[in-house]
């Protein structure tokens, strides 16, 4: 991961900071230009680490970086203000991964730039 | 804006081609089509290409082609939409030669995937990098998020699914540039790897090789050409976000409807006047969806439509991918969309051998880059 | 008075049993269980490391500390398993908590004391009108050659205190160290896992050092065992700490509730830390604490912690102790042991 790309998702990734638009849209990550109204005026918000799956998916082939970890689950999830993000699912049956089910986004390592490059963080999420 | 006919065609076989670079196989291709269009110059070529820096190091792709074609000076355009950058290198052609800017174009398309590139890697790129691939999202996980909604709220079952590869591959056996010309049944796909629940590995259209192109010119010129050539009747093109979490919908495709509805518009035609669709299915639940947001069946109806053959070629209401489709005739990306066009083409003008649908006069290509991000939608009818 | 002012713990999931790494290497679990008093450790995931652990502890000791995180001056981070040898662990921390940065970061290692060297320093800094607030944290994710007898313990987890002057739960009333060249387990730089010099390990550095760090607290204090309700002490095993408590003049019984280590392992530079953390989910007001921990190497510090009436308003603001250590486990093999510990070599 190069250094000025990846330090630049860090609010976004590490503290789920994202935009409120007047119109009442958010936007995650942030933007220059709501899609949804036009409006370039916003207001800095941090989204809930609570919310739940819209819908999943269980990955058995991924790529090298992601190779360690399948068969996992990822799934685009909604959170209790509003947000919408997609986020791979840690530490849960994959069974208990369904539409509808509540869970909570943490801090956790989400990539190794190989054996000497950056860790790489961001959010997952947990089935509550 | 003249009318514009599409008057000739040429392709390689679609699979992988070891013994041939990019440019071998655009410059062939090419070839073909300004052969069997009876042309004896172009004013100016798009090439469809997705990626040629990231599956073979080589940008500036349009000059690189218009050089190996022996056609430099004239201009040539590089055309980029992901998936659709085939149909959108037609569309930019059409929209040249309708302007009066040109008069004979060339719109091809091409890309070389297997010369040992991470094709993963690069595929994903039509994706949200930094919050959809980022946290471990594949190609086919999109797809397959989508199928799990869709299968949610209308029941669609893995069957049908199955149903789409199944009658893709019934047609591609019939297709003699199709990657894979072999019949298979449900089970078989239903028994193959899971890739990501619920898409198997038959679910998905393969890596390959390949080129197509066709010639435009205006409509009132065909004829000194040949008596083989189809008008184009719309040609339309739409957008939605990159991320598939941003839309509003994960089981209808925005950018598809917004599309058709602007297409059927321009040519003042409904859903049912059109006779064969050559649609994007990069994967079985592509199609289906794609079917719905065409307007052929209501939402969420598409699965079962398949199930009961409204779309095969002999007792079809609307025969889809008589070609094979993406999943049987193969999917070198950035010509896809140019061997869409071809196939309609063949069908509206009694050349399609094998497959041809009975008395074929409007046919409907639809392209779609990433997931649904952006579409076009080109409709041709046989003059 | 100075002291603990928010304090929490976290755990990951997984877990495996002694059983199930005894069979491995054919060993008698039953011995093991009956010698070192281990029952079953806790395994980080592969999305895991010592800065995810601390994020989630320090996030738990910001619910029960109610500052705003811009407040707090220092943040450092005791590991024996920092994920970069150059790089601050905390400087990703403060970034995930909205610290700073207006802060002063720095990793912290002495093997298995580095969390609490942290937490003198963040005391003495609030105490030196340094800085207002200070976060310490021992953490680790530590690991034993496959085989070797540390395979039993080295687990993953930690604990995160912000020390400060108001609103303190616990007051720090006494504290000591005790130091000296003793090479009973190192890592030498480049090399994966550590050494140890066996029963080298026992009586000449552990022993020698927490006792003599705790009789010597004990003198500076002027205090008895018996004026204390809890004992901890570093925990590399479930055995050795009640031997030296023993030895000190402790009860079994003052010891119980900060005696994790047969369920958790050895959460190296989170051990005594997260021992002190469930001892204070279970504290009333005017308990007195006692606290030594071990640092391979070696060294010992000693705490003396006051518990004060504000601990009944912060126990539950966030998840205890026991929350993460008795629910939601899931038991794992030893084949996916060594996948997530990269105890095999995987292709690049």
């Amino acid at each position: 991961m190069i250094s000025p790309r990846y330090v630049r998702e860090i609010p976004q990734r590490y503290r789920l900071e994202a935009s409120k638009c007047k119109c009442g849209k958010i936007n995650f990550p942030l933007r220059l230009v709501c899609p949804s109204c036009k409006s370039r005026e916003f207001e800095t918000i941090t989204l809930s680490d609570e919310g739940k799956i819209l819908t999943y998916t269980i990955i058995r082939v991924a790529s090298d970086i992601f190779s360690r970890e399948t068969p996992y689950a990822v799934a685009i999830i909604e959170t209790k203000d509003g947000g919408k993000l997609t986020a791979m699912i840690a530490d849960s049956n994959l069974d208990d991964v369904k539409i509808g089910k509540k869970v909570r986004l943490e801090f956790r390592k989400i990539q190794d730039e190989g054996v000497s490059g950056l860790h790489c963080y961001g959010y997952k999420a947990i089935v509550t | 804006m003249r009318d514009v006919a599409v008057i000739g065609f040429g392709m390689t076989k679609f699979g992988e081609l070891w013994n041939k670079s990019i440019k071998d196989i655009f410059v062939e291709a090419s070839l073909n089509a300004i052969e069997n269009a009876g042309v004896d110059h172009i004013d100016s070529m798009y090439v469809g290409a997705m990626s040629s820096g990231l599956f073979v190091g080589q940008e500036h792709i349009a000059a690189v082609m218009a050089d190996y074609l022996g056609m430099a000076p004239v201009p040539s355009t590089h055309v980029e939409s992901a998936c659709a950058s085939g149909g959108m290198a037609f569309r930019q052609a059409y929209l040249d030669v309708a302007s009066g800017n040109s008069e004979i174009v060339l719109a091809g398309g091409v890309e070389k995937m297997n010369d040992g590139a991470d094709v993963t890697a690069a595929l994903a790129t039509a994706a949200d990098q930094e919050y959809e691939v980022y946290n471990g999202v594949t190609f086919p996980g999109l797809y397959a998020m989508i199928a799990n909604a869709h299968m949610h709220e209308f029941k669609t079952t893995s069957k049908q699914l199955a149903a789409v590869a199944v009658k893709n591959h019934l047609n591609g056996f019939n297709n003699p540039n199709a990657q894979f010309r072999s019949k298979i049944s449900i089970d078989t796909v239903l028994n193959s790897t899971m890739v990501s629940d619920p898409l198997h590995l038959l679910d998905c259209s393969p890596i390959t090789d390949g080129g197509a192109a066709v010639i435009l010119c205006p409509l009132d010129m065909a004829k000194k050409f040949t008596d083989k050539f189809v008008k184009i009747i719309a040609s339309t093109q739409a957008s939605d976000s990159i991320a598939l979490y941003e839309r509003k919908s994960f089981t209808s495709l925005n950018a598809v409807s917004n599309a058709a509805e602007k297409a059927y518009k321009q040519c003042n035609l409904k859903p049912t006047e059109i006779d064969l669709a050559e649609v994007h299915d990069c994967f079985t639940i592509s199609e289906i969806v794609v079917s719905e947001d065409l307007g052929f069946f209501n939402k969420g109806k598409g699965g079962l439509a398949v199930e009961e053959g409204k779309t095969s070629i002999e007792s079809g209401e609307i025969p889809i991918n008589t070609s094979g489709g993406l999943k049987s005739k193969g999917h070198p990306v950035g010509a896809t969309g140019i061997a869409q066009i071809i196939e309609v083409y063949e069908q509206l003008t009694g050349q399609a051998g094998k497959r041809q649908v009975k008395n074929a006069r409007i046919g409907l290509a639809q392209n779609m880059g990433g997931s649904g991000a952006s579409c076009t939608i080109n409709i041709l009818e046989a003059i | 008075m100075i002291g603990i002012i928010g304090y929490g713990s976290y755990l990951p999931r997984y877990r495996i049993k002694v059983e199930d790494i005894a069979r491995e290497w054919g060993s008698d679990p039953a011995s093991i269980k009956r010698g070192l008093k281990l029952f079953e450790k806790t395994v980080p995931g592969l999305d895991e490391d010592t800065i995810t652990i601390s994020v989630a502890a320090a996030k738990n000791a910001l619910k029960r500390a109610q500052i705003d995180p811009k407040d707090i001056g220092a943040v450092y981070i005791g590991s024996e398993s920092h994920p970069y040898a150059v790089k601050p662990s905390a400087t990703i921390l403060i970034d995930a908590l909205g610290i700073g940065p207006d802060v002063h970061v720095a990793s912290y290692e002495f093997a298995c004391k580095a969390g609490t060297e942290a937490m003198f320093v963040a005391n003495s800094l609030v105490k030196a009108g340094e800085v207002k607030y200070a976060l310490a944290i021992g953490a680790d994710t530590s690991q034993g050659a496959p085989g070797d007898a540390l395979e039993y313990s080295a687990s993953a987890g930690g604990s995160a205190f912000i020390m400060g002057a108001e609103n303190v739960v616990a007051d720090i009333l006494f504290s000591n160290s005790y130091t000296s060249d003793t090479p009973d387990f190192w890592r030498r730089e480049h090399e994966f896992y550590p050494r140890h010099a066996g029963r080298f390990t026992g009586e000449p550095a552990y022993f020698r050092h927490v006792v003599s760090a705790g009789k010597l607290l004990l003198e500076k204090s002027k205090m008895k065992p018996e004026d204390f309700d809890y004992a901890v002490f570093h925990m590399p095993n479930g055995k050795f700490p009640q031997v030296a408590g023993k030895k000190l003049g402790f009860t079994e019984g003052q010891m119980k509730v900060g005696w994790i280590a047969p369920w958790m392992g050895n959460t190296y530079s989170g051990s005594s830390p997260t021992g002190l953390s469930a001892i204070l989910d279970e504290a009333k007001p005017g308990n007195k604490i006692f606290m030594v921990s071990f640092g391979s190497g070696a060294g010992s510090d000693g705490f003396i912690f006051n518990v004060t009436d504000k601990i009944l308003d912060v126990q539950d603001k966030a998840p205890k102790l026991r929350d993460y250590l008795d629910n939601n486990k899931i038991y794992i093999d030893y084949g996916q042991y060594a996948k997530f510990r990269e105890k095999i070599i995987l292709n690049k």
